[in-house]
């Protein structure tokens, strides 16, 4: 059902408590998530993003409840990825001649996912449409996170709708960021940053600036997944300073894969090491296999540095390694430090292949590969525990 | 030397500050860049940017 936002706006999207994975299997949601929609009832009347498209009825269906279809006058797609445009083959086959608002490149998304020659207007960073009491105002932010992407701000409202912009992947009955678990929300948007918007730092930053400079009146932040900011907007731009700005904390996180345990030791050796070195880092150990993969690349976006350590197996490394450096190689992270480790029973060669990936992905390598042949007895131990303590003393220097 | 921007997201590559992140100098110009460069923003070709008018 409409949950009402202000006088004029009515949220009509579709919350998704069973969401617990994403974009196929490539983004795991633990709190669910939703699919923000609004309806702005102006003089004119426009509905703001849809829903995925297994919602698409449902959608329709509720938002008949709040409004006859055929008065709705305009259409805007912040962002057409199919989380946001999958219900509108469905509303547009009862309304099909409404004008869709977009940017250029929406349109050719809106047509390469659906081909359709449906209504598109074109809008552009600058461009403006009169709805009664409230003018919309776009800006394009192409790349955060899709070349389509834009934000559209209603002034007399005063509320931006950000769409995947200050977004994370949370369902909430209430839809406030002041009724929820404030560690969850803000834990949810940095691991949303962190898998989904970090590749783009550059435009990202760029188009915060921006809008942070229009200075615009806010009473809301209503993004097109999770949360509406109400309370916490000024902390969440905050944060999106920070973190497109290189982000790190004092933390070092071990990724580790293991066959029989030989390698499971030598992090938790490492880990003695740093902690010893230095009482004030924060050492983080993942299972590249039990730990959930987002999780892990949140840990990786915290960290100073990372540690990757793989049995060799079948002369290379094992495929959750593979697979995390993979996804960490996506995220394109800057200013951050990395070495390998990993054991061995004959020829070796896991441990310079996790550090050819780490160097590929933008790491500053810190250290030489360390290797343990067989299982560590306390003397490979110690080597562990010393490798660690100089990884910290040459993140000091 | 004339700069080029990206169709797709809107990066603009400027000869005099090149691609260093990706191996590309200084001074090097657009149309010498290799055919497998791609958009360090959004990752399309060559064939994806425009010249910027002055």
């Amino acid at each position: 059902m409409g949950k009402k936002i202000t006088d004029k706006i009515t949220w009509v999207g579709k919350i998704d408590w069973e969401l617990k994975h994403f974009h196929g299997d490539e983004l795991s949601t633990h709190h669910g998530s939703s699919y923000n929609a609004y309806l702005l009832r102006d003089k004119k009347n426009v509905l703001i993003d849809t829903v995925w498209s297994p919602y698409d009825h449902e959608f329709v269906a509720h938002l008949k409840q709040e409004i006859d279809l055929n008065d709705i006058d305009y259409i805007v797609m912040n962002h057409n990825e199919n989380d946001h445009s999958g219900a509108l083959p469905a509303l547009m086959a009862e309304i099909p001649g409404t004008p869709i608002i977009c940017t250029k490149k929406g349109e050719m998304i809106l047509r390469g996912l659906y081909h359709q020659d449906w209504n598109y207007v074109n809008v552009k960073t600058g461009d403006t449409l009169n709805v009664g009491d409230n003018t919309l105002h776009f800006v394009e932010c192409p790349m955060c996170h899709w070349p389509d992407t834009m934000v559209t701000y209603a002034d007399q409202e005063q509320v931006l709708f950000s769409n995947d912009v200050f977004g994370q992947h949370y369902a909430t009955e209430s839809l406030y960021d002041d009724t929820e678990c404030r560690s969850d929300i803000m834990r949810e948007a940095q691991k949303y940053y962190a898998n989904i918007l970090n590749l783009y730092n550059n435009m990202v930053k760029k188009k915060v600036d921006e809008i942070v400079g229009m200075n615009l009146p806010l009473k809301l932040v209503a993004p097109s997944h999770g949360v509406i900011w109400r309370k916490y907007i000024a902390d969440i731009i905050k944060c999106y300073q920070q973190w497109d700005s290189d982000y790190r904390e004092n933390q070092v996180t071990i990724i580790y894969d293991t066959m029989w345990q030989a390698t499971r030791h030598m992090a938790e050796a490492i880990a003695c090491g740093l902690q010893e070195q230095d009482p004030g880092v924060r050492v983080v150990l993942m299972n590249a296999v039990k730990d959930d993969k987002n999780d892990i690349l949140l840990e990786v976006f915290r960290s100073k540095a990372i540690l990757v350590g793989s049995p060799t197996v079948n002369l290379g490394i094992t495929y959750a390694i593979a697979g995390i450096l993979e996804l960490i190689h996506g995220m394109r992270f800057k200013h951050k430090s990395a070495a390998a480790f990993g054991s061995f029973g004959w020829g070796g060669g896991g441990e310079k292949r996790i550090q050819q990936l780490l160097e590929q992905a933008g790491f500053s390598i810190i250290a030489e590969p360390l290797k343990v042949k067989w299982a560590p007895d306390s003397e490979a131990e110690q080597q562990c525990r010393d490798w660690g303590k100089s990884i910290v003393a040459s993140l000091e220097a | 030397m004339k700069k080029y921007e990206c169709n797709v997201c809107g990066w603009v590559y400027d000869p005099a500050v090149g691609d260093p992140d990706n191996g590309i100098e200084p001074g090097t110009a657009f149309e010498d860049l290799p055919d497998d460069w791609v958009c360090p923003v959004c990752g399309v070709g060559k064939d994806d940017f425009s010249p910027v008018e002055d």
